[in-house]
């Protein structure tokens, strides 16, 4: 029910790499679970409200007064590459 | 027979709001810091941080959407918008979705579709070197800009050219200004505008296909921009092509569009709702706080002097779409030295504002007694309009009062005893082309008197005692 | 030595509050028996012990372990993942400043299946966690290495979190305490996320007594988590010798004609009802018609919610970097590709299909929709009963690998845990007997912000059930 082509989708949106070996796993393994999710499905659900959250909870702000930040080098300290006092990222590519 | 196209225009703004601190994180804004001064662990999207709305943001929010008479939601959510991009640093950006803190609304001619909230991207430097992105070797990513409070307006396609566009564009900055939300800089980045563009042929109903003009960064560039984009239909559609959906830079130097590469994820953002968020349930203390905060829109305004002064809806708006000339123009009146204000708005958008240009009348060496003085001379005729102009010339350049300027020139106006008298008769003996006209019925032949009588005196003559004065002379 | 190791973390604070123990000492014994550990259940322990500064507080210098996933400031956090390698946080998680300024200095972090998505802590990128009862087998997961670290008493006591099962599941298979608590009683801010409206922070204990100290320093509303709420009143020591007027519901559609439920769980669970009985308490079947499909709606939502979660490691702010070659899109690919386990990499597919264009509305917005009923006859079954109590897990541990190759296999592991962690209900695990020789728990779930009273009755039947796990505490370590 999901295939080779769909995996292939969902694997660019969300930035992973499979190599063919792990296409096929997943496609099988993907529709082996949603295979069993299908089950809601059948549930009558007309009506219902969807629960994105339990807490009952609402207008959680905060007061608009600075706080400070991380020192430059904190901030910079975990990163793989740094630059010019920033993250160093490849570009786009050609 | 050849088709002719209208344009239709729709506008999405960003609007980055002057609160103190940024959307979700305790971070003071930034104005040009040192790279990465301005971030901490929430607006670096680091492991089990979490978001925290600024309650000054939704005020303000709901400040705009108040302005623009959109619809409050009673109760709004955030969602997580996902796409990857290394100026997001969570790999989502938290923005509002199905059920934004305002819906509909208009401001001037133009219908409001949504206003909602959401929290701006970092800053992207390439390191390339064409500068552009799909060139570059290398990026650097600078967080304070990361997570700025943003509004994001986005208007019904109910704008018919790039000039109105514009127009609009300067009423909405000037709103959005005055409501004191944001900086609203273009060249700063704290107003951007993409216009959504199509075409379709005049008497047309239905949309065309729309191209998207991404980014544009002046007021100028945006109307070039415009211009350009459909400029570019026109010409696709007139040679017998379609129009493609794309998104398009505009480059202002060359003036030319650019196609950028279209994502390759065909925008699937996979939107649901931020479970680290709770919703805003806007309430009456709210509301009506944002009510009592509501200071007079330039809108407003512009009735209001239609109203109270008379005046043409087109001065209205000029002079309440500009703030200043607004504010210059009521203080003017205010002096009481001149019981026209008409005139005065007239002098203000024609006189004053082709001789300061963009500059702020209030900065200027016309105080607003002055001009309401000198406007209060011509209107009961001590001075002619041509010679005011003069005197306006004067007080630009050295300030003063208009009455003492008008003596020490001599540009008083005659008034209709001998010499102007004199100055008509001269002016029939020299124009004996134009009399032989005037009697033949040709009346427009009247003002080559009439300009001999104003080049003699400088001015000082009033136009309509020149021409009573000729046609009695004349025996017409 | 081992007398302290015969110390439960209140005797242990007693014992320094008087005087007879050291905090240093205590500290300096499970720093050592974490450095000795066999059974691969810490991925840090602290290299020296702090000088005798007095610590104050009413958790009394009793040593915490916390699971990788808790932000640490200064030290290594990875959630078990590679792709957080060497990241250490400017900044700790809310509840470990809690507890650190309550008095449990932190000694060693946990391991944990990776970003907590496992039932059995095989999906670490440290290696397997192995249950101090039996090193052949899984202590559960995803805070298998809490709850291997807790039983084996190379830690006192320790925090986990609990997003599907992840603390009472590992507790019930390694034959201690595991409590869940209401979803915002505790602050998840710094607790590295897997499924946002799910996580809850909780704890791992020898005994009740010492779950109820430990959590009762934790609940509160946090400022940095706009999801948490003030704790409506406070948490005190279980006194509950008898279980008289209190109702149980034991879900039919859970328990009845269950498949995979082992006959061993089933023996012990319907012991503990009767000595609930004989405590006087009434037990009766109830419904929960929803439940048998909160599996389904939670393998949906925790992985959609978790696709998002997980978009941050790319490479660029913190952690691994895989460069290609020299593009953007192929540095976050192989990034993320090296960085995640298989697990992680299937429920990241599974969470973006379901969001995916044209999906939304079959998978995230119907499971959505069934936490709405799930969450209905919770409230409808509170109305007749105090508690719902069912076994913790259908089956005592398992094999080391059995279940590796079967994912949807695995995910049953939680059939008993998820229907209360998408209503965002508080529950406890403790242990009820054996089975083939292996710990057996049972869940008691009560209504939101019932931890109090599901403390008392699970304090009952502790003392009823006299649980014996000093054997699995003399084995994790040298
Ligand atoms: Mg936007
Ligand atoms: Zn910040």
């Amino acid at each position: 029910m999901i295939d080779r082509d769909a995996v292939l989708h969902v694997a660019a949106l969300a930035r992973l790499e499979l190599n063919s070996e792990e296409v096929e796993r997943m496609a099988a393994e993907l529709s082996a679970v949603l295979g069993h999710i299908e089950k809601i499905s059948e549930l009558d659900l007309e009506g219902v409200e969807p629960t994105s959250r339990v807490v009952e909870l609402e207008n959680v702000l905060r007061p608009d007064i600075p706080q400070p930040s991380l020192p430059v080098e904190v901030a910079l300290a975990q990163a793989p590459a740094v630059s010019g006092g920033g993250f160093s990222v490849p570009g786009s590519g050609a | 027979m050849t088709t002719s196209y209208e344009p239709v225009i729709g506008l999405e703004i960003h609007v980055q709001l002057s609160t103190k601190t940024k959307m979700f994180c305790a971070c003071e804004l930034s104005f040009g810091e040192q790279p990465n001064s301005r971030t901490c662990p929430v607006c670096l999207g680091m492991p089990g941080t979490l978001p925290v709305v600024n309650a000054r943001a939704i005020d303000f929010g709901l400040l705009i959407g108040l302005a623009l008479g959109s619809e409050i939601a009673p109760r709004s959510i955030f969602h997580r918008k996902n796409y990857f991009y290394p100026d997001l640093p969570k790999g989502y950006q938290i923005s509002q979705f199905d059920i934004p803190l305002c819906l509909g609304g208009r401001l001037g001619e133009v219908a409001i579709h949504r206003v909602h909230l959401e929290e701006d991207a970092a800053k992207l430097t390439h390191q390339g070197t064409s500068g552009r992105i799909n060139d570059a070797d290398s990026s650097v990513v600078d967080f304070n800009r990361g997570g700025t409070p943003l509004v994001e307006i986005v208007t019904e396609p109910d704008i018919y050219s790039a000039a109105q566009a514009r127009e609009w564009l300067t009423l909405l900055r000037t709103t959005l200004r005055q409501l004191g939300v944001s900086d609203v800089n273009m060249e700063e980045g704290s107003l951007r505008c993409d216009a959504n563009i199509s075409i379709r042929p005049v008497g047309e109903t239905t949309l065309g296909t729309k191209t998207e003009l991404k980014n544009m960064n002046s007021f100028r560039f945006i109307e070039r921009g415009i211009d350009a984009e459909i400029a570019r239909q026109v010409a696709l559609v007139e040679a017998g092509q379609t129009v493609a959906q794309e998104t398009l830079h505009f480059d202002p130097a060359s003036g030319t569009l650019t196609s950028l590469r279209s994502k390759e994820d065909s925008h699937d953002y996979r939107y649901f709702p931020e479970p680290d968020l709770v919703p805003i349930v806007v309430t009456q203390a709210m509301l009506a706080q944002a009510h009592a905060a509501l200071p007079e829109l330039p809108a407003q305004r512009a009735q209001r002097f239609e109203l109270d002064f008379a005046l043409t809806a087109e001065i209205a708006r000029m002079l309440a779409f500009r703030t200043e000339l607004g504010d210059y123009f009521e203080a003017a009146v205010g002096s009481r030295d001149c019981d026209d204000p008409a005139a005065i708005a007239s002098w203000v958008t024609g006189e004053l504002v082709a001789r300061l240009g963009d500059g702020d009348p209030g900065d200027s060496k016309v105080t607003p007694q002055a001009l309401s003085k000198l406007v209060g001379l011509v209107s009961t005729k001590q001075l002619t309009s041509g010679a005011g102009k003069s005197v306006l010339d004067r007080l630009v350049a050295d300030g003063g009062d208009p009455a003492a300027v008008m003596e020490s020139e001599g540009l008083a106006a005659m008034d209709s005893g001998d010499e102007l008298a004199e100055a008509v008769a001269d002016a029939i003996a020299a124009n004996p082309d134009a009399v032989a006209k005037l009697r033949d019925g040709k009346e427009q032949a009247i003002g080559a008197l009439i300009g001999h009588v104003m080049r003699e005196t400088k001015g000082r003559a009033d136009g309509g005692e020149v021409t009573r004065l000729v046609r009695e002379q004349l025996g017409l | 030595m081992s007398e302290i190791l015969d110390l439960t973390a209140a005797a242990a604070g007693a014992a320094v509050r008087s005087g007879e123990l050291g905090a240093s000492e205590l500290f300096e014994f499970y720093r050592q028996r974490a450095q000795d550990d066999q059974l691969n259940a810490f991925t840090w322990v602290a290299e020296a012990t702090p000088g005798e500064a007095a610590i104050d507080g009413p958790l009394s210098g009793v040593p915490l372990a916390v699971k990788d996933l808790f932000c640490t400031k200064g030290i290594v956090s990875q959630s078990g993942s590679r792709i957080l390698e060497g990241f250490r946080p400017p900044y700790s998680a809310t509840v470990v400043e809690q507890l650190e300024n309550a008095g449990a200095p932190l000694f060693a972090k946990t391991n944990q299946d990776e970003f907590a998505m496992g039932s059995s802590n095989e999906n670490s990128a440290f290696g397997p966690v192995f249950n101090p009862w039996d090193v052949t087998r899984v202590p559960g997961g995803s805070s298998g290495g809490s709850a291997a670290a807790v039983a084996a008493g190379s830690a006192p006591w320790a925090l986990g979190t609990d997003t599907g099962g992840s603390i009472r599941q590992p507790a019930s298979f390694c034959g201690i305490v595991g409590l869940k608590p209401t979803y915002g009683a505790v602050s998840r801010y710094g607790m590295i996320a897997f499924a946002s409206s799910l996580d809850q922070a909780g704890v791992l204990t020898r005994d009740v007594t010492d779950a109820a100290l430990l959590l009762s320093e934790m609940v509160g509303r946090d400022p940095r988590d706009s999801t948490s709420l003030e704790y409506p009143g406070s948490l005190v020591l279980p006194t509950g010798r008898d279980l008289s007027g209190i109702r149980l519901g034991v879900p039919e559609e859970l328990t009845e004609g269950v498949e995979g439920i082992e006959p061993g769980v089933r023996a012990v669970f319907d012991d503990a009802l009767r000595t609930a009985e004989s405590m006087g308490a009434t037990v009766e079947t109830c419904r929960l018609p929803h439940a048998p499909h909160a599996l389904s709606a939670y393998y949906l939502i925790a992985p959609a919610e978790a696709s998002a979660n997980l978009s941050r490691y790319d490479g660029v702010r913190f952690g691994l970097r895989v460069e290609g070659d020299g593009d953007l899109k192929e540095m976050y690919e192989r990034t993320r590709s090296a960085g995640f386990g298989p697990e992680v990499k299937r429920r990241i597919m599974l969470g973006t299909y379901a969001l995916s264009s044209g999906y939304y509305d079959a998978y995230y917005g119907r499971a959505q929709r069934v936490r709405t009923k799930i969450a209905e006859d919770f409230n409808t079954a509170f109305e007749s009963f105090d508690f719902i109590v069912t076994p913790t897990s259908p089956s005592v541990a398992f094999k080391l690998g059995a279940r590796t190759a079967d994912p949807l296999a695995m995910y049953l592991s939680d059939y008993f845990t998820v229907p209360m962690s998408l209503a965002g209900i508080p529950a406890i695990s403790i242990p009820a007997g054996l089975s083939e020789g292996l710990p057996v728990g049972l869940q008691i779930a009560g209504p939101a912000f019932s931890e109090q009273r599901i403390l008392e009755a699970a304090y009952a039947l502790e003392g009823a059930f006299a649980f014996d796990a000093s054997g699995a505490r003399r084995s994790g370590s040298k």
